[in-house]
C-alpha cells in the first residue's frame, strides 16, 4: 500500500504550484484555475487521511469542498467577466481601487 | 439672638441689592441706615446681658448648625460674644450707624441705582465684619475676613469706571491675597498642632504649654497669621493698598479702612492673645514691624498733599501702634487703641470728606486753606479729631496712646518706645500741618494746576519736577468723589467761586457725634495713674485668657508677656504709677510740641516748609514718592512675575511644552499613519501573500516549537 506520506507530498507540491501560480500568474482566470489546483490539493489530503483511518469523513468533506468550489468558480468568473467589461484587462495589478 | 446681628445688614444687602434700582434714594439709604441701627440696638443689648455675668463667665455663644462633621473634626457655624468682641461689635455698628447716615447725604448725586449699590455694599461689608468679630473659630473668622476684603474691594473700585479707582481696588484684593494665602497656612498648622480650630480650645490647649523658646510650631503659624494681618491691617511690607484705596468714596474709606475693617488684624491677635503670647518670637517680629510701621507712614504723611493721602498714613501709623501694643503683650491697650482710633479717625474721615463734598471734589490741600469760617461744625470737629489723635491730654487718643507707650517702655522696649514718641510727634505735626492748611490762611484755589480731566492712573511714578512743591502723585484722585456724578467737564469751576456750604443736616450729625466721641471714648479707659480704674481693660482681661483652665490660671499670669501685665498698675506698684506719670508727661509734651511746630511752620512762616524742602530735597522726594516703595515692589516682584509669566511660562512652558505635548501626539499620529499607509497597496496579491507569510510562519511556530 502506498503510504500516506507520498499523499501529503503530492499534496504539498500541488498546494506549492496552486500558490505559486496565484502569486506569479498574471491573468486572473489562470490566478482562479490556481486556486483550484490549491483546494485539490487539499482534497487530496483529505482523501488520503480518511484512507489512511478507514473512514469516509474525508470524502464526505471533499464532496463539500467540490460543491463550493463549483459555486466558487461561477460567482469568481462572473467577477472576472464584471471586471474585464469595466478595464478591459485581466492584470490583477491593475485593480488597486482599495488602496486610499 | 447673637445671629441677629450680622443678619439685619445682610438683609438691608439683600433687599438693596435685589430690589434697589427700583427703590428711591431715601428709602434705599434709610432703610441701609435702620437695618445698622437695629444691628446697634441689638448689640447693645447683648452687651448689656454680658456685662450682668460674672467676669469670669462672660461668654455667650450660640451654634447655628454644624457646618463640617468629617470623621473626628466637627465645625460649627458658631458666633461667640465675650468681652474683646462686644467692644469690636458696639464700634462696628455703633460707628458703621453714623457712618451709614452720613453717606445718605454724601452720596446723594450718584443715581438712583448706583446709591442702592453704593449701600448694598455696605451693609453687605458690615455683615461680613459683624461675623468676623462675632465667630467662634478660625474658619467663622475667614468667612468673614474674605468677605470684608470683597467688599472692601467692590468699595474702594465703585467708581469702576475710572482707571484708578479699578486698579486700587484690584491692588488692594491681589495684596491682601497674599496675605490671606498665609493665614489659611497658619490656620491649617494650627489645626495640624492642636486638632481644633475653636478659639477657646486653641487657648486652652496652648496655655499649659511653656511659651517656645526657640523657634517652633507655635512662632510659625502664629507668624503666618500676623502675616495674613499685615495684610488686612496694611502693616509693613503690606501696607501698599490702603494708601490707594482712597480712591473709594470718602465714607468707605472711614468705616472700612479706618475703623473697622483695617483693625481685623489686630483684633485678631487679640483673639487670639493666649496663643500669640507662647510665641515670644512672634511678638517679637510683631512690635518691631508694628513700630517701624507707625514711625514710616508718620514720615510719609508730613510730605503728602492729598487730604485723605494723608488721612490713609495716619491711619497705617496708628495701625502700627495698635501691633506695637499687641507685640509687646499688652493687648488690653492695643484693643483700646483701637476703638478710641475708631472714635477720631472716622470722624476725621468724614471732616475730609464734608470738605471735598464742599469744595466738590478738591482733595489736594495745597488748594484749600481758609475754610474754617465757611466750614464751623467741619471745621471744631475736625479740630477736635486731629488733637485726639496728636494725644492732647484729655482727649480719647491721649489715654489709648500712652497705655500704649506706657506698656512699652514698662515691658523694656526702650528702642520701641523712642520710635513711639518720634511717631507721636510726627503725628501731632502732619495732623496739624494738615489743619492749619486746610481750614487756616488763605484761601489757595487753583493754587497748584491740576489736570482735572485726565482720568488715568499715575502713581507714584512720576517723578517730583524742579519746583519745591512738586506735583502731586495721583493728579486723577481730585475729582475723586465727584468723578463720575455727571457734574459736567470742570466740577472745579462749577463750585469752586460759589458760595461753600457746611455739611448737611446728616453728615454734621454723624461729624458731631464722632467728635463727641473722640473727645468722651478714652474716659472708659483712664488709668490707674490718673486715678481711673482703666474699666476698658479689666472688662477686657478675660477675652485675653483661656477661660475652661481656671485651675492653671497662676501659672498663666507667671507666664512671660502674658496679657495680665495690662493691669499692671492694679498690682499698685508705685514706681510703675510715677513711671507712667511721667511717661504722660513726656508724651503730653512731645504732642504739644507737634502741634507748636506745625503752628510755628504752617500757620506763621509757611516759606520754612518750602526751604526745607528745598534744602532736604533728596529726603523731600524720597518721601513724597513714598520712599518708592510701590516702585521697588514693581521692580523686585510684580516685572519679574510678569517677566516669568509672560517669557517663561506663556512662551515657554504653555507655548513649547503643553501646546507642544498636544500638537506632538497628533504629529507623531500623523507620522506613524504616514508610514502604516504605505502598507495598504491595493493590490490583492499583496493581502494574499501577506496573509500567506502570516499563516507559513504561525504554523511554522508551531511545527517547529
Amino acid at each position: 500500500m502506498i503510504p500516506l506520506s507520498y499523499y501529503l507530498v503530492v499534496s504539498a507540491i500541488l498546494f506549492a504550484i496552486g500558490t505559486a501560480g496565484v502569486f506569479l500568474r498574471k491573468n486572473l482566470i489562470t490566478i482562479l484555475l490556481s486556486v483550484e489546483i490549491m483546494l485539490n490539493a487539499v482534497n487530496l489530503t483529505f482523501v488520503a487521511f480518511g484512507r489512511s483511518h478507514g473512514t469516509v469523513d474525508g470524502q464526505i468533506i471533499t464532496f463539500f469542498v467540490m460543491t463550493v468550489a463549483a459555486a466558487e468558480a461561477a460567482v469568481g468568473l462572473a467577477i472576472v467577466i464584471g471586471l474585464f467589461r469595466h478595464r478591459e484587462s485581466l492584470n490583477p495589478d491593475a485593480f488597486t481601487s482599495l488602496k486610499w | 439672638m447673637i445671629a441677629l446681628i450680622p443678619l439685619f445688614p445682610l438683609l438691608g444687602f439683600v433687599v438693596n441689592a435685589s430690589l434697589g434700582r427700583r427703590l428711591p434714594k431715601s428709602v434705599s439709604g434709610g432703610l441701609a441706615s435702620l437695618v445698622m441701627l437695629a444691628a446697634f440696638a441689638v448689640s447693645v443689648l447683648i452687651v448689656w446681658q454680658l456685662s450682668n455675668l460674672a467676669p469670669s463667665h462672660r461668654v455667650m455663644e450660640e451654634t447655628l448648625y454644624t457646618w463640617i462633621a468629617s470623621g473626628d473634626f466637627v465645625l460649627d457655624l458658631t458666633f461667640r460674644v465675650d468681652p474683646l468682641a462686644s467692644v469690636m461689635i458696639l464700634v462696628i455698628t455703633g460707628i458703621g450707624s453714623l457712618i451709614h447716615i452720613y453717606s445718605t447725604a454724601y452720596m446723594h448725586e450718584e443715581s438712583d441705582g448706583e446709591y442702592a449699590r453704593y449701600f448694598s455694599y455696605l451693609n453687605l461689608f458690615a455683615a461680613f465684619m459683624l461675623v468676623l468679630v462675632l465667630g467662634g473659630n478660625f474658619l467663622v473668622l475667614f468667612i468673614g475676613w474674605e468677605g470684608v476684603g470683597l467688599c472692601s474691594y467692590l468699595l474702594i473700585g465703585f467708581w469702576y469706571e475710572k482707571r484708578s479707582a479699578a486698579d486700587a481696588g484690584k491692588k488692594a484684593f491681589v495684596v491682601n491675597r497674599i496675605g490671606d494665602y498665609a493665614f489659611i497656612l497658619g490656620t491649617l498648622l494650627i489645626f495640624l498642632r492642636f486638632g481644633t480650630l475653636d478659639f477657646q480650645r486653641i487657648a486652652s490647649a496652648v496655655a499649659p504649654l511653656a511659651p517656645e523658646s526657640m523657634f517652633g510650631i507655635l512662632s510659625l503659624a502664629t507668624l503666618l497669621l500676623f502675616i495674613g494681618a499685615t495684610g488686612k491691617s496694611a502693616q509693613i511690607p503690606l501696607y501698599v493698598w490702603l494708601p490707594d484705596a482712597m480712591e473709594g468714596p470718602t465714607p468707605v474709606s472711614a468705616l472700612i479702612h479706618a475703623a473697622t475693617m483695617v483693625t481685623a488684624g489686630v483684633y485678631m491677635i487679640g483673639r487670639n492673645a493666649v496663643l500669640f503670647s507662647h510665641a515670644p518670637e512672634t511678638m517679637g517680629v510683631v512690635a518691631v514691624i508694628g513700630a517701624a510701621t507707625a514711625l514710616m507712614a508718620g514720615t510719609i504723611g508730613l510730605v503728602q498733599n492729598d487730604i485723605k493721602r494723608v488721612l490713609a498714613y495716619s491711619t497705617v501709623s496708628q495701625l502700627g501702634y495698635m501691633f506695637l501694643a499687641m507685640g509687646v503683650g499688652a493687648f488690653g491697650a492695643g484693643i483700646f487703641h483701637l476703638y478710641t482710633h475708631a472714635f477720631f479717625k472716622a470722624c476725621l474721615f468724614l471732616g475730609s470728606g464734608a470738605v471735598i463734598h464742599a469744595l466738590h471734589g478738591e482733595q489736594d490741600i495745597r488748594n484749600m486753606g481758609g475754610l474754617k469760617a465757611a466750614l464751623p461744625i467741619t471745621y471744631w470737629t475736625f479740630l477736635i479729631g486731629s488733637l485726639a489723635i496728636a494725644g492732647v491730654p484729655g482727649l480719647a487718643g491721649f489715654f489709648s496712646k500712652d497705655e500704649i507707650l506706657f506698656e512699652t517702655f514698662a515691658h523694656g522696649h526702650t528702642i520701641l518706645w523712642i520710635t513711639g514718641v518720634l511717631t507721636s510727634l510726627l503725628t501731632a505735626t502732619y495732623m496739624f500741618r494738615l489743619v492749619f492748611l486746610t481750614f487756616h490762611g488763605e484761601r489757595r484755589q487753583g493754587a497748584i494746576a491740576t489736570d482735572v480731566g485726565a482720568i488715568g492712573h499715575d502713581d507714584g511714578a512720576m517723578s517730583p519736577d524742579d519746583g519745591a512743591i512738586s506735583h502731586r502723585p495721583s493728579a486723577a484722585s481730585h475729582h475723586d468723589d465727584r468723578g463720575l456724578h455727571g457734574l459736567g467737564a470742570g466740577p472745579h469751576q462749577h463750585g469752586a467761586e460759589s458760595h461753600l456750604h457746611d455739611a448737611p443736616p446728616a453728615m454734621a450729625s454723624a461729624l458731631i457725634v464722632l467728635a463727641l466721641g473722640s473727645v468722651l471714648a478714652g474716659y472708659v479707659g483712664v488709668p490707674h495713674a490718673l486715678g481711673g480704674s482703666n474699666a476698658l481693660a479689666a472688662w477686657l482681661e478675660p477675652s485675653f485668657e483661656a477661660r475652661s483652665v481656671t485651675t492653671l490660671a497662676g501659672e498663666q499670669v507667671a507666664t512671660p508677656g502674658e496679657p495680665g501685665a495690662t493691669a499692671a498698675g492694679e498690682a499698685g506698684a508705685e514706681g510703675d504709677e510715677g513711671l507712667e506719670l511721667t511717661l504722660m508727661v513726656v508724651s503730653s509734651l512731645v504732642a504739644l510740641l507737634g502741634i507748636g511746630l506745625a503752628a510755628f511752620v504752617w500757620l506763621k512762616r509757611r516759606e520754612i516748609a518750602d526751604q526745607a524742602a528745598r534744602t532736604f530735597r533728596g529726603v523731600y522726594t524720597l518721601l513724597l514718592n513714598k520712599y518708592y516703595v510701590d516702585e521697588i515692589y514693581d521692580a523686585a516682584i510684580v516685572q519679574p512675575i510678569r517677566i516669568v509669566s509672560q517669557e517663561g511660562l506663556w512662551r515657554g512652558v504653555d507655548v513649547h511644552v503643553i501646546d507642544g505635548a498636544v500638537n506632538g501626539t497628533a504629529s507623531i499620529v500623523e507620522g506613524g499613519s504616514s508610514l502604516m499607509r504605505r502598507l495598504q497597496t491595493g493590490s490583492v496579491r499583496a493581502y494574499a501573500g501577506s496573509l500567506l507569510i502570516g499563516v507559513v510562519l504561525i504554523l511554522g511556530y508551531y511545527l517547529w516549537r
